[in-house]
């Protein structure tokens, strides 16, 4: 397990460094090219405001009154034969239908459960591993017009439903085995 | 789909809270929320600027087209009725590489470009082509080298350690490619013996 959290820890500096010597390399303006990347980070930030402000207060408002617990109440059982925290099922489904509203939902179990905690590392890793199946789908067919998908669907929720799994197995075999 | 889900958790929200008798909770908590979601943008504008500015660099450098031509192999099987040096390819190995990069926003252009020459490969009909559904499969399914935003998440919230899940990301993710492509290659096969192109 120390191989993989020093893959982490060693991945990232080793990955810029290379950016950025093959860069210079190809004599690529370094830090003109930074800036100009970094100026479409700081619109994305900026756009992604809306977005969270409506998921995380439709959350608050769905956990503060209660009913949350009710649906988590309600489904414990089935989850708990399969190990899987009832906390993580909402984002499950949420993940396939809005990339921003599953955004919402994770940081929103990072910042009740704690970015270290199980469901806060297992929220993380099902946020990154998968994309919005809806959203690819309606982007990519709807820009060249396909109107009949046949089995694209299909395989688009079966593939977030094996991430969705083989994020748990991932965390629970790293961090908790 | 997105609209009645938040609609929802609004409405049965108010509901349940008028039932339960703690509407002041759910009145705070629509503030409180509202604040937390600013201050969030606000705390991952750090690491969104520095890494897609890193990104920049790699893209400007030709990395996208390394990576282009060492997948050249994989895009071969997974495509098998795209011709040799069709345009397509090309567009679809980009996509792949700006997807492997965690560039989403670089990607999505170079996949509908893709999607455009499969729609010529295929007749320009309005049906999707098995190679439209196996780009899609990948897609949906998005191999991540780098999750940057979650990675931000996590800084913000003062995680430990917030790249602690780059491993985890990539083990996931890549067990969701390979079973999105087995997946496809299931249903198409199928679709073949039910008789249907």
């Amino acid at each position: 397990m120390n191989f993989v959290q020093s893959f982490s820890i060693w991945f990232i500096p080793l990955l810029i460094g290379f950016i950025l010597l093959y860069g210079t390399y190809k004599k690529v303006p370094t830090y003109e090219t930074f800036v100009e990347g970094g100026k479409e980070g700081f619109s994305i930030a900026i756009n992604i405001i809306p977005f969270l402000v409506g998921m995380l207060v439709a959350i608050s408002v769905f956990r503060a009154s209660g009913a949350l617990d009710y649906v988590m109440l309600a489904m414990r059982p089935i989850f708990s034969l399969f190990h899987i925290p009832a906390e993580v099922v909402p984002l499950g489904l949420m993940r396939t239908i809005s990339g921003t509203g599953a955004l919402g939902m994770t940081s929103d179990l990072i910042a009740t459960h704690g970015p270290d905690s199980f469901i806060g590392r297992l929220a993380s890793t099902i946020q990154g591993s998968t994309d919005t199946t809806f959203y690819v789908l309606t982007v990519y067919f709807g820009a060249v017009g396909i109107k009949k998908m046949k089995y694209a669907l299909k395989v688009g929720l079966l593939a977030d439903l094996i991430g969705f799994l083989a994020s748990i197995a991932a965390i629970s075999l790293l961090f908790y085995s | 789909m997105v609209n009645y889900i938040w609609v929802g958790m609004m409405v049965i929200g108010f509901a349940v809270a008028a039932f339960n008798g703690n509407m002041d909770k759910v009145n705070a908590a629509i503030f409180t929320s509202a604040k937390e979601a600013v201050t969030l943008s606000f705390a991952m504008i750090s690491i969104l600027v520095f890494w897609l500015g890193i990104m920049k660099i790699a893209e400007k450098g030709g990395l996208l087209e390394v990576l282009a031509y060492l997948f050249r192999p994989i895009v071969k099987w997974l495509f098998p009725d795209i011709p040799k040096d069709h345009p397509a390819q090309g567009y679809i190995l980009s996509n792949m590489a700006a997807n492997l990069l965690g560039l989403g926003n670089a990607a999505t252009p170079m996949g509908i470009k893709a999607m455009e020459q499969l729609k010529i490969l295929n007749g320009g009909k309005n049906e999707a082509s098995r190679s439209m559904i196996t780009l899609l499969a990948i897609n949906t399914s998005s191999i991540t080298l780098i999750p940057t935003t979650i990675i931000a998440i996590r800084m913000s919230y003062n995680s430990q350690s917030p790249t602690d899940i780059v491993a985890p990301t990539l083990l996931a993710t890549a067990v969701a490619t390979v079973g999105a492509i087995l997946i496809d290659r299931y249903y198409y096969y199928r679709s073949l013996q039910k008789g249907g192109k």
